[in-house]
């Protein structure tokens, strides 16, 4: 007598299908998390808003202010008076005023309430409005290489696949095991002949290839909508991202083993998951910025590896050989985060 | 003896400095429908859980189904059927969704499938509802048709861990005649149930108390030793006892 092993796989897959807004959403989310950090969050700057406030008209400021209002960064908002300058900042109509005095000198007032924007806003500005005067001297030979236009999707992307995976295997699996769990019928399957394994194992199968197509959107959005370069070769970004699937997976067989209710499982995938490779994976804040007493926690986030090694394949175009050190960072992850969930699972049965 | 289908001997589990169940040894005879009986926390979760090989006595021997329930666990849960209380089916599956899944299991052949899933249907006069979700059917219905599910593969032994909780009593009937349909055709039936008027229904009654077995003979005899009316009397003389809370 042989169990139909086909026949568990087929379950889950009806489970998933099933529930027709959960796949939806499984489905729909690395898109638009992708669409959403690709088009409408990026910390590239546009679009900043700067009045003029000139004490006699020359020449040269005259031909300064075109130049601003040529800028595709900038937007010229018009003249104010001096003393309007605060005014027209403190009610958000400019994010930044440039004062010239008598002698042509001039003085920038920015609205640094948002640091980002003022920081590289200045810096920008500074360098538009004083370009003329810096032309004679020797410049720096600036190049920016990988990323030449400094898009933030190339940041983004790998980040959200870093998210996406764990958000898919480790959180909906654990919920799936656990909500067996609840319902009664895990221990009903205990009691049949299958090997616990195999119920497991029957569990991650379509919630693996579910990530297979998240994947795949992923990678095709990133190349036709968001066009990042895909520079490196397909093969090693797909090799890289099967092994972070089987660690997301074996994480979410872990959270399962010690949560006893769904919700449990959701809080901890959002709180201990979630959190860190937002925050702590490089995705959004460099690592370098975190305190120090921080900064060695990155280095235990499976997240930060992978987004770092699908940034050098992806972005920068390195062969697989430049990421050796974090495939086996992973692979060793994945093992023994493979072996503490099997036999936490397995001690957890008796 | 060959028609003996469980026997235990002195088996315990102990749980760090708790001892669940105490030493105890039965034998369960081939169609027979065992009244397995206790107050809650008595232990017979635990001692069921050993029977099924879902956990291992720490001390003491037996068999199920002819397999040592230390050595061949597999063997015992390829040869018995379980249905709990707790609802076993899946509701986000169809009622063939669900005998196709447990059939699968079992390692039941596509037409052997076929053939059972009829008879259930015939059985439960179910034929309507083969493509309804189980989420939508009464509670009564559900607790038949994961009886049925439960001796699918016509196991030799079915455990039903309070399978009539919360039913009602018109269901309830219909629920025990098939116990005794299988039983007839020659399936051992082990049962735990909070309902006396259950008890009287089985061939012999075993009551636990504090992780023992207090009594274990025929409902008619039970009565007569304790002197009592029914069952429930007898219960309550001998749950009275207990010294462990839940």
């Amino acid at each position: 007598m042989k169990t139909n092993f086909l026949s568990f796989v087929k379950k889950e897959a009806l489970h998933i299908l099933r529930d027709k807004r959960t796949m939806m959403i499984v489905l729909l989310i690395p898109i638009v998390l992708m669409i959403l950090f690709g088009f409408a969050i990026s910390t590239e700057l546009n679009n900043l808003n700067v009045a003029v406030s000139v004490q006699k008209h020359t020449e040269d400021i005259r031909g300064k202010i075109e130049k601003l209002s040529a800028n595709p960064y900038f937007t010229f908002v018009g003249y104010v008076n001096q003393k309007d300058a605060e005014t027209m900042l403190r009610s958000s109509k400019a994010d930044a005023v440039v004062v010239f005095d008598n002698e042509g000198k001039m003085q920038f007032l920015f609205d640094a309430s948002n640091t980002n924007t003022a920081m590289s806003g200045s810096i920008y500005l500074q360098s538009v409005m004083s370009e003329e005067n810096l032309s004679n001297q020797e410049l720096f030979n600036l190049h920016l290489l990988y990323n030449p236009q400094m898009k933030s999707a190339y940041n983004f992307v790998p980040g959200i696949m870093g998210l996406i995976f764990i958000l898919i295997c480790a959180m909906m699996t654990s919920v799936a095991i656990v909500r067996e769990k609840e319902s009664g019928t895990m221990e009903v399957l205990l009691v049949s002949p299958v090997r616990p394994i195999k119920i497991i194992l029957a569990k991650m199968i379509p919630y693996f290839v579910i990530s297979c197509i998240n994947l795949t959107t992923i990678l095709l959005v990133s190349r036709f909508l968001l066009d990042v370069p895909l520079s490196g070769s397909l093969f090693s970004i797909i090799f890289i991202s099967l092994i972070y699937l089987v660690l997301s997976l074996s994480l979410g067989l872990l959270v399962s083993t010690i949560s006893s209710s769904q919700v449990m499982a959701l809080l901890i995938s959002a709180m201990v998951m979630m959190m860190p490779i937002l925050m702590l994976s490089g995705m959004i804040f460099p690592i370098e910025n975190l305190p120090s007493v921080l900064q060695p926690v990155p280095y235990i986030v499976p997240a930060k590896w992978y987004i770092e090694a699908i940034r050098k394949l992806m972005i920068m175009g390195l062969p697989i050989t430049a990421v050796t050190k974090e495939i086996l960072i992973l692979i060793l992850m994945s093992v023994v985060l493979v072996f503490v969930s099997l036999k936490k699972f397995n001690d957890k049965l008796d | 003896m060959k028609d003996i289908v469980i026997s235990v001997k002195e088996i315990s589990k102990v749980f760090g400095d708790f001892t669940a169940v105490d030493k105890i040894s039965f034998e369960v005879r081939k169609g027979e429908i065992f009244g397995f009986l206790g107050a809650n926390g008595a232990g017979k979760t635990t001692a069921m859980r050993m029977l099924c090989g879902l956990s291992f006595p720490t001390h003491g021997s037996g068999t199920v189904a002819g397999f040592d329930i230390r050595k061949q666990s597999e063997e015992i849960k390829r040869n018995i059927g379980y249905m709990s209380q707790k609802f076993s089916l899946y509701n986000n599956l169809t009622v063939w969704e669900n005998i196709r899944l447990f059939a699968g299991i079992y390692g039941l052949s596509k037409q052997e499938t076929k053939q059972r899933a009829e008879n259930i249907f015939k059985q439960l006069d179910f034929e309507k509802e083969r493509n309804t979700l189980v989420a939508s059917l009464p509670l009564g219905w559900k607790q038949k048709l994961s009886f049925s599910i439960a001796t699918i593969h016509k196991p030799e032994i079915v455990f039903l861990d309070e399978p009539t909780g919360g039913v009602d009593p018109i269901t309830r009937r219909q629920f025990w005649e098939m116990i005794y349909q299988a039983s007839n055709e020659g399936t051992t039936i082990f049962v735990t149930t909070h309902y006396m008027d259950e008890a009287e229904y089985c061939s012999r009654v075993s009551i636990m108390v504090d992780g023992q077995i207090r009594a274990l003979d025929t409902p008619a005899n039970l009565k007569k030793l304790y002197n009592a009316e029914s069952m429930d009397e007898v219960f309550r003389h001998l749950a009275r006892e207990a010294k462990r809370g839940e």
